[in-house]
Formats: C-alpha cells, sequence, structure tokens
C-alpha cells in the first residue's frame, strides 16, 4: 500500500512504514558535431558504422584528442546549477569488456571530475513552483564517453555491433540521495531536461537516447540508517524512472520484512512486465579498475574560459520565472508552464518583442498562449517550435481583439482559420468581414428592426418583465451575424428599452 | 600480500584470460616473487608526495568540434574476423 | 672500397648526392641483404618493393633537381610496433596474427616523407614486453654476435627492439626504427654494439604505435653512429595533433649542431647505479668512459639519484597497469584472432582468443597489471608507484643542478645465451635497471658503444640528459665515439 500525503511517500509494510532514498545518475547526450575524443559525426540514425573513426573502433595505437564543445557544455551545464567548476580535473579509464567498448575501458572521470556540488530547485507543484520546492544536491557532473550499440535480433546466433555512437560524449550528473518519492525523482528528471535545453548542453530527447537514468533506490525506516541500494541501469523514460522506483521500493521492503537483505547490483527494468530483475554476470562490475588514462594529460581550465561559458547562459527556468512573475505580472501559473521549456519562453517573448509596452499585453498573450495555442498543438500533436502559427501572426491577432477590431468569440474562430489556412489574422477578418460591428447608428437601425418585429415582446418587457432583456440581446447579435459589439448592443438597448 | 590459486583465477576472469587449474598453481609462486619483491615500494615515505601525471610539463591541448573522421566504414571493418551487414558480429550476447 | 652495405644513413645520403650510385643501387643492396638473413629471423614481414619504390622516388627526385629529405633513399627496417598501411603489424604477437593497418603511423609516415624506404617489418619481443626477443610469437630473433669462444651458441639481440638492434650491427640495414618503454633501444643498441637513442618523452608521436606502457613508451632510432641517430630522429619527431602527449615544439637541427667538444660541460657520475655484483668489465667501461669524458673537456661531478633502487619495482608496476589496459582491446571482435570454442558466449570468447593470442609474458603482464589496479590495491601498488615515480623524477631535477649530463653503463652484463634467462621473470627484469630511471623520468638517454668484453662482445655506455636537451646527449655520446674508436662488426655466419 502506497500512501501519498503532500510531501512524504511511504510503503506501508507489514512492520509498519517505510521511507525510499532516491539517488539518480543522468547521462546526458552532449550537444557536439564530433565526437568527445575523435572527430567522428554524432548524427543520429547513420547507416551502421559508417560515423566510427579507427579511433572509435580502437586500432591498434589510436589515441584520443579531447573536443573542446564538449568540455564548453559541461562547464556551462555546470555553471547553470550553481556548482564549483574544478579547474583541475583528469580523465580515468573504466575498465571492462563487453561488445560495444572497443577499448576495453570506458574513458570517464572518476577521481577528478570537471564540475563538483551544485543544486537544482525542483517542484511538485507544477502551477505555483514556489509553493512545494524543494532543492536537490547534485554531487559532481562528469563528462565520459558513450558504449556502441549491441543488436540481438538480426541474426539467430550472432549479435551485431554498431559502434557508430562509441565515443559519442556524455555527462553523468549524479544526484545526491535527495529524493523520496517517483514524483520527486520525476520531477528533478524534469528540471534537469529544462536546464539542459535551456543551456543547450543536451537535447534532452529521451527516445533517441540522449538522456537516460540509472536509478539508486533503497529503503529504510523513516529517519534510520540508509538501507543498501540497487542500481536499474538505463532507463529511458520519466514514467519508466517512476515505474522502477515504486517496484523496486516495494520489492526491497518485501524482501527485508520477508527476512531477506537487499543485494547492492545492478538490475535492469523490463517495461513489459513494470518490473525490474538482477542482470546476469556482471560480477566484475565493481571491480573497474579505474586509473588515470596516460593517454591524456590533466584537463586545465584558465578563468578566461569559465567567464565566457558564464556569459554565453541564456537566462535560464528559475530567473525567468521569477520574472515572469515580478516584472511581467503573470500568474505563477502562467510563468511556470511558460518557463517550463526553453522553446515555449522564446515563442513567448518573440510575441511580446511585437509589442513597444510588453507589460501591458503579458498577460492577455499569456492566457492566449497557454490556452488556445497550447489547445491547438496540443489538438495537432506538434511542438510550439513547430507551430503552424508564428508569434508575429498571434500578435496580430491579439491587437485585432485588443483594439475592439473583433471580439474573443471571433478570434477563436480567426485564429481555427489561420491554423487551417496559414493566413494573417487582418486577411481572413477582411475577407470573411468579421469586422465586429461598434457603430451605434448601424446597430440601432437593427435594434429598431427587432423592436418592431416584436412588439408584444417589448410591451411585456416593459411591463417589468426583465428577462426578455436576453431575448433582444441575442435577435440583434443574430440579425448582425455575431459582428455586433456585445457591449455596445448592451448599452442601446438599456437605452432604448427604457 | 600474498596471493593464492583463488585470487589468480579471479584476476584472470577480470583479465579475460583463459587459464586452466595447472597454470594458476603456476601462476601463484611466479606473481607472489614478483609481487613480493614491488612491495619493497611501501618502504618509501610518500605522504607528501603527489603521483606523477604528466612527466614532461604540457597541457591538454583541446580539439575544435568539427567533424574530421568517419565515412570509413571499408576501413573500420577490413580486418573483422566477422563482418555482416556493415556490422561486427559476435556471438550471441543475452541480456 | 667500402661495400654499400657498411653504410649508415649519412654515408648513403652523401653517396647518392655525389652520384656514387643511386638509390635504387642501395635498395636493391640491402634487399638482398635481407634475404640473405633468413637464419636470423630478425624480419617478420620483407617488403622489398617498398624499398625499391622510395628508392626510384629519390633517384627521379635527384635527377629533377629537387631537394632530397633527410632519410632520401635510405632503406630501413621497421620495428613491427609501427602500424604500417597495407602491410601486416602483429607487434610479434598471435592476437594480432593477420592484422592488416588501413593507416601509417605518424612516426613511419614522417620517416617515408623524409624519403626513406622500408625493407620490412623487425621482429620483436611480443608488445615489446621483454629483453631479449625470446617473448615473440614467431620465434627468437637471433644476434648476429657470437662469443668468442669458439661455441657458436645463439646469443640475444637484447630486446625488445631485437630485430632492429640485429639488422643494423649485422649491416641488413643501414638504419632501424625502435621504441623504448624502459630501455627496449638502449639495451639491444648495447648488446649489439651500434647506437640507439630514446628521445625526450613527447617528441615522437605515439599515434599508430602499438601501446605498450603510454606514459613511457618512446620511438627513437637505432643506427650505426651518432650522426646516423641525429639525423634519423629529427625525421621521426615532430609535433602531432593526433597524440595528446606529443610536444608542440619545433624539432632542431641536432645533426648540425653536433660538436663533440664538450669544455663546460658537466657530466655526473650517479653513485647509486654502481649496483651490487657489477661486472668488473662493465665498471671498467664506466670507468673508461669518464676518461673519455674528461679527454673532451667535461668536468666530471658525483652525483646521487636516491630512489634509483625503487625505479625497477616501480617501473614493474606502472608499465603492466597500463599495459592491462591497452591491451584490452585485443578481444577477437574488430581485428586479429578469434578463438571461439564450440557454444562459446562472448565472454568465453574473449578469455578464449586471449589465452590463445598472447604469449606468456604478456599474459603474466596482463595479469600483474590487473591485480594492481584491483579493488583495494589500487592506492597500495599504483598510487604509491606512481609517487615514487615523482621522486625520482625530483631525483633527475636535483641532479641537473649540479651536473648537465649523467654517464653511466646501458645494461650490467653483455649479451646472455638465448635460453638463459627465460625461466626467471625476475632476473631478466633486472636487465633495464640502468635504463628504467630516465624512462621514469621521460628523460632523453642514449646508448652508444664503447668497448667489447672479454669474451668479444660489445658493451654500451649511456648519456642521460635533461629533458629536451637532445643535443648534449647527441654531443657527449659523439666525442665517446669518437674516443672509443669502437668499429667491431660481427662475423657474418649465417
Amino acid at each position: 500500500m502506497v500512501k501519498m500525503t503532500e510531501s512524504t511517500y511511504r510503503i506501508q509494510g507489514g512492520t509498519g512504514e517505510w521511507e525510499v532514498v532516491i539517488g539518480l545518475e543522468v547521462h546526458a547526450q552532449i550537444t557536439s558535431k564530433s565526437k568527445l575524443f575523435s572527430g567522428a559525426s554524432t548524427e543520429f540514425g547513420a547507416e551502421p558504422n559508417t560515423q566510427v573513426s579507427l579511433v572509435d573502433a580502437a586500432m591498434p595505437g589510436m589515441l584520443p584528442t579531447l573536443n573542446a564543445e564538449c568540455v564548453r557544455q559541461a562547464v556551462r551545464t555546470g555553471l547553470a546549477i550553481n556548482a564549483q567548476i574544478n579547474k583541475y580535473s583528469r580523465f580515468d579509464r573504466k575498465n571492462y569488456f563487453y561488445a560495444d567498448l572497443p577499448q576495453g575501458y570506458q574513458i570517464s572521470q572518476l577521481y577528478h571530475p570537471i564540475v563538483g556540488e551544485g543544486v537544482i530547485q525542483i517542484s511538485l507543484d507544477e502551477k505555483d513552483p514556489d509553493a512545494h520546492g524543494k532543492a536537490i544536491g547534485v554531487e559532481r557532473i562528469h563528462i565520459e564517453q558513450d558504449a556502441g550499440k549491441l543488436m540481438h535480433d538480426q541474426h539467430p546466433t550472432m549479435s551485431y555491433v554498431d559502434l557508430n555512437r562509441c565515443g559519442v560524449a556524455l555527462m553523468e550528473i549524479v544526484s545526491k540521495p535527495d529524493m523520496t518519492s517517483p514524483k520527486e525523482a520525476a520531477a528533478y528528471v524534469r528540471k534537469l531536461r529544462s536546464i539542459l535545453r535551456y543551456v543547450g548542453s543536451c537535447d534532452g530527447n529521451m527516445e533517441q537516447g540522449s538522456m537516460r537514468a540509472d536509478v539508486n533506490v533503497s529503503v529504510r525506516k523513516p529517519g534510520g540508517e540508509l538501507g543498501t541500494r540497487t542500481e536499474t541501469k538505463n532507463v529511458n523514460s520519466m514514467r519508466f524512472i517512476q515505474a522502477v522506483i515504486e517496484y523496486e521500493a516495494q520489492r526491497q521492503v518485501d524482501l527485508i520484512e520477508d527476512g531477506g537483505t537487499v543485494v547492492q547490483e545492478t538490475r535492469l527494468f523490463d517495461p513489459d512486465r513494470n518490473e525490474t530483475r538482477s542482470m546476469r554476470s556482471k560480477e566484475d562490475a565493481h571491480d573497474y579498475r579505474y586509473f588515470p588514462d596516460p593517454d591524456l594529460l590533466p584537463l586545465e581550465l584558465e578563468d578566461d574560459f569559465i567567464f565566457d561559458c558564464k556569459a554565453s547562459l541564456p537566462e535560464l527556468p528559475d530567473e525567468k520565472r521569477a520574472r515572469y512573475k515580478n516584472v511581467l505580472g503573470l500568474s505563477a501559473y502562467n510563468a511556470a508552464v511558460l518557463t517550463a521549456e526553453h522553446e515555449t519562453a522564446l515563442w513567448f517573448e518573440q510575441l511580446l518583442d511585437t509589442s513597444d509596452e510588453p507589460e501591458k499585453i503579458a498577460s492577455s498573450a499569456a492566457n492566449w498562449v497557454t490556452s488556445e495555442l497550447f489547445g491547438a498543438l496540443n489538438r495537432l500533436g506538434v511542438g510550439i517550435e513547430n507551430s503552424p502559427v508564428s508569434p508575429a501572426q498571434a500578435a496580430e491577432l491579439l491587437g485585432l481583439v485588443a483594439d475592439g477590431t473583433i471580439s474573443g468569440k471571433i478570434a477563436k474562430q480567426v485564429f481555427e482559420i489561420m491554423l487551417e489556412t496559414g493566413d494573417g489574422a487582418k486577411k481572413i477578418v477582411e475577407e470573411q468581414g468579421l469586422v465586429q460591428e461598434s457603430d451605434t447608428g448601424a446597430i440601432e437601425k437593427v435594434i429598431a428592426e427587432v423592436m418592431a418585429a416584436n412588439e408584444d415582446k417589448v410591451a411585456q418587457y416593459r411591463d417589468g418583465k426583465d428577462k426578455l432583456f436576453g431575448f433582444f440581446v441575442g435577435q440583434t447579435m443574430k440579425a448582425m451575424q455575431g459582428k455586433a459589439n456585445p457591449q455596445v448592443v448592451n448599452e442601446l438597448l438599456k437605452k432604448i428599452l427604457g | 600480500m600474498s596471493i593464492d590459486k583463488e585470487t589468480v583465477k579471479k584476476i584472470a576472469s577480470l583479465s579475460r584470460i583463459a587459464i586452466t587449474d595447472a597454470e594458476a598453481d603456476a601462476f601463484v609462486p611466479e606473481l607472489n616473487q614478483i609481487l613480493g619483491w614491488v612491495e619493497q615500494l611501501g618502504e618509501v615515505d610518500c605522504s607528501k608526495v603527489e603521483p606523477m601525471t604528466a612527466v614532461i610539463p604540457n597541457k591538454l591541448r583541446l580539439r575544435d568540434d568539427v567533424v574530421t573522421d568517419g565515412e570509413i566504414r571499408d576501413k573500420i571493418l577490413a580486418n573483422a574476423p566477422i563482418a555482416d551487414h556493415g556490422f561486427f558480429a559476435v556471438p550471441k550476447v543475452i541480456e | 672500397m667500402t661495400e654499400i652495405y657498411d653504410l649508415g644513413i649519412a654515408g648513403i645520403r652523401s653517396g647518392i648526392a655525389d652520384g656514387d650510385f643511386t638509390a635504387r643501387e642501395v635498395a636493391e643492396t640491402f634487399n638482398a641483404r635481407v634475404s640473405a638473413a633468413k637464419p636470423l629471423n630478425a624480419f617478420l614481414v620483407e617488403t622489398p618493393e617498398h624499398a625499391l619504390a622510395a628508392a626510384d622516388a629519390t633517384d627521379k627526385a635527384r635527377a629533377a633537381g629537387e631537394t632530397l629529405g633527410k632519410m632520401a633513399g635510405v632503406p630501413i627496417g621497421m620495428k613491427d610496433l609501427f602500424c604500417t598501411q597495407g602491410v601486416e603489424t602483429t607487434a610479434a604477437s598471435g592476437i594480432l596474427k593477420g592484422f592488416v593497418p588501413q593507416y601509417e603511423s605518424t612516426v613511419s609516415a614522417n620517416l617515408f616523407q623524409a624519403g626513406a624506404g622500408m625493407l620490412g617489418k623487425l621482429n620483436l619481443d611480443q608488445f615489446a614486453m621483454g629483453s631479449s626477443n625470446e617473448t615473440s610469437a614467431f620465434g627468437n630473433v637471433i644476434s648476429p654476435w657470437r662469443r668468442n669462444d669458439g661455441g657458436n651458441s645463439d646469443l640475444t639481440p637484447g630486446g625488445s627492439s631485437g630485430g632492429s638492434a640485429a639488422v643494423v650491427s649485422g649491416r641488413i640495414a643501414p638504419a632501424a626504427t625502435g621504441t623504448d618503454t624502459g630501455g627496449s633501444i638502449r639495451q639491444p643498441a648495447a648488446f649489439t654494439g651500434i647506437t640507439g637513442f630514446k628521445p625526450t618523452y613527447g617528441r615522437c608521436s605515439r599515434w599508430g604505435t602499438i601501446a605498450f606502457a603510454s606514459s613511457l613508451d618512446q620511438a627513437g632510432p637505432m643506427a650505426h653512429d651518432v650522426r646516423d641517430c641525429a639525423i634519423m630522429l629529427e625525421a621521426m619527431a615532430g609535433f602531432d595533433a593526433k597524440d595528446s602527449t606529443s610536444l608542440d615544439l619545433p624539432v632542431p637541427d641536432w645533426e648540425a649542431a653536433l660538436n663533440s667538444n664538450l669544455a663546460g660541460k658537466k657530466i655526473g657520475i650517479p653513485k647509486e647505479y654502481r649496483v651490487e655484483n657489477m661486472p668488473a668489465e662493465i665498471d671498467a667501461l664506466w670507468q673508461k668512459g669518464i676518461e673519455m669524458l674528461k679527454d673532451a673537456g667535461a668536468h666530471i661531478v658525483d652525483v646521487s639519484l636516491p630512489h634509483t633502487k625503487y625505479a625497477l619495482p616501480a617501473y614493474y608496476i606502472i608499465a603492466p597497469a597500463e599495459a592491462s589496459s591497452n591491451l584490452s582491446r585485443y578481444d577477437g571482435v574488430r581485428y586479429g584472432l578469434r578463438d571461439l570454442p564450440d557454444g562459446a558466449g562472448l565472454q568465453d570468447m574473449y578469455a578464449a582468443t586471449r589465452e590463445a593470442g598472447f604469449g606468456p609474458e604478456v599474459k603474466r603482464r596482463i595479469m600483474i597489471g590487473t591485480y594492481v589496479l584491483s579493488a583495494g590495491y589500487y592506492d597500495a601498488y599504483y598510487t604509491q608507484a606512481q609517487k615514487v615515480r615523482t621522486l625520482i623524477s625530483q631525483d633527475f631535477d636535483k641532479a641537473w643542478k649540479s651536473c648537465d649530463l649523467l654517464l653511466a653503463p646501458t645494461a650490467p652484463s653483455a649479451a646472455f645465451g638465448l635460453g638463459e634467462k627465460m625461466d626467471d621473470p625476475l632476473a631478466m627484469y633486472l636487465n633495464d635497471v640502468f635504463t628504467v630511471p630516465s624512462s621514469l623520468a621521460g628523460l632523453p638517454a642514449m646508448s652508444v658503444p664503447a668497448g667489447l668484453d672479454g669474451k668479444g662482445l660489445p658493451l654500451g655506455l649511456q648519456i642521460i640528459g635533461k629533458a629536451l636537451d637532445e643535443q648534449s646527449v647527441f654531443n657527449a655520446g659523439l666525442a665517446i665515439e669518437e674516443r672509443a674508436g669502437f668499429v667491431a662488426k660481427p662475423e657474418q655466419w649465417w
């Protein structure tokens, strides 16, 4: 039984409540054109073994040379989470044998990582992040090589090896065991992904494997000593991460309560069965024989380099959200939703940029984006970066509402046509004659016609049947095909009916 | 630190070198002799010494992020014991 | 008249320039010497057509009046640790049998660029692990030298660059490439009466050279004399962006600056190199060397390198540790040997392949390296060894305060008989006692032949210099060479 209160997640066991302790090691592919230690391309989806250099294939005598961009992106990422940047770092070899690892070792950073401790602010309440925030510690970020890929289903007795991914740069972002529920873990990954995408150091594409997590889970009695943890490798979706935690926590509680002990081991998640299982033959896993790679020298960073990295950072989600709330006056909800994804914020800001006084249109624009635009994109199944309506087109539409040319109701109609045809709002409004009628003379003329046609109702109204007012509004609007300014219609009817 | 046959077998397994029982027996005195000899390093007081990193002072250079390599699959696969459909092939791995 | 095959690099160069003979004649001469030298088992692959093609290019360039490269028309032997495009490269190991590199190592490419041709790939200790050439998977090299006791027993040419030493001393190649990790150029040079030079770590690119121990491996020339070594090293060395440990420095014109006048130079004699049980002949040779350097104008000072005795044990932790990892790539997946027993899985295939492909010494070193890096032992062994390495390097730094160069024997004995030390790995390791400390410190060092022992076998003296000061090492070597008057050559018995 899982009991979820506002901030605590507990497993109810036979011996009482259990607390779950979660740490995540997120592997994020660094956005770069070429690999970490070779000049081969990192492009996704190429023919097998075409994006492989002699270095990646670990031919005899081949040597690594370090990609500057990967270093820069790791440092920028560290700065984005306010982490310590280590001016001295080293590369170590992690030795193990596998067919996707041609060198027989992965070049990583164990003893001296490039980035030290930092922190990521998460929230369990997306609508008001400040209300339920929590700081999750980041232990370190280090740079390492990705492995190649094995394919098992192409041949009855053989596995195939494709080294295209081999040597692509990864950042391993290691959290502290600060998370205590599946939701917190998901919130952490969501926030980390958002930061990486803002920084531009990783595209965050979990389906293509650009981001995946090793999930460390242990259980303990609340406040007690840390339990033995298991590590479930290579979990590649937010949903699976939560499923792993739920399954592992329950499994460990059941195991302990049945008198067993949790073994520190590496496990795999099976999405089909929604369970984790122990990985076979990982007896060497804890003896990687790390030592400094003698083919590489220590990496020493200059102050200027770090300064330039810092200067190149964009406004980050937390700062942006605060600005949207405090300067633009957006609601907590709108500020949170608009800043969660960098593309959304950029789109929104382009929309604001069309105005000389962005603060004035910010609230209405925010409401429109979060309701109308998001609704439409959702229906179309596209991201904001592929929105069929551009920020400038949206600004034109909102401008027509603001200056009274069209009503909010008509605006929805115009927006639908914009999505279908790609035409501008003004063009649509003009061509389809959707301009709002605010001319009192024209409206009075119609009102007179309506009253003439309904003399009995006029008499009833004047005798005190107030609720007939709506009837006259409706008739007038209908006669004007909905284009009359409803406010003007109301005012005039009140005056004429008396 | 004297090593026994079990340790020899464990090292051989970590090294991915198949050894027979007899070979493991033979390695025990041999490795012990060598390890016993190198252990004299323990005599040296290194409490204030940093381990060597770069033997000749030198700085790690950074490479520009440019694609300069790849598209040489024929060369990559030229020496493969078995290559199939552009892949290296190995005995089936069960995960 | 001197036979062409008696000429070294400088002699061939001037002969071609003067029109005494063509490069093609030179190549043909040495190709014939190579074919006739099979009993020495020095070559793993012969490439006569490569030597001829380079020679023809040189002759054509000369006819066209072009400036010739430093090595133009010189056919050399290539230690089979350098990957050569299209030519089988095995590091003398069964695990690389049949491996044909699709690339050219930087060092061999530099030499070819300078006009050198290649006579073939030279035998060596498997993966350069050995001091006698007996660990080769393709049989040991037999030294051209024999003791003057009439016993005709086969001797080692030293190792690991044993093939290189054998062919240069036997006048089968005018020069050859070597690599030195703990003495693998200098010791075989000393054993065979030739000159061998290990430059400062980082002078020669390691790209395309099969790695043994990355932080120690350095390529260098093995040739008749000091001048030839200077010429050849100029051609081999140079900055290479593909090797992160390559030194980004111009290559000096060492040949032009050769000068055997050592006035003002201080030569240190490290007292710790006077090891127990050192043969009297070696000690006497060392004394002779001191006198020769004095005669060249140098001042002799006693120096101390207090951590010398720890150099060998530190080396035999660091080198195997690096090797255990460097050799992990030989797994039967992408190239070389694959041994796949019936029904074997991937990990079984690795173990079977590596069992079948590696020789006993390579396995021994991989096992030691794996052990010293393994959980719980890393600090006690590896970290401690790297700290001791720092102390050894600091010993040299301190010595340089009172001297410019060091003089020592190259090896503790003359060449020994094949099979004499194979049963005792430790005794074999002790061969490197004088060469390993400078390797650990990355310093330039050379061996020059300085005399014969009582059995008529060559003995070498070693000069060690400051980092990047190859010039002083060459100059002191030249001073010894001029005074030692070493002209002995092995009788051709093969």
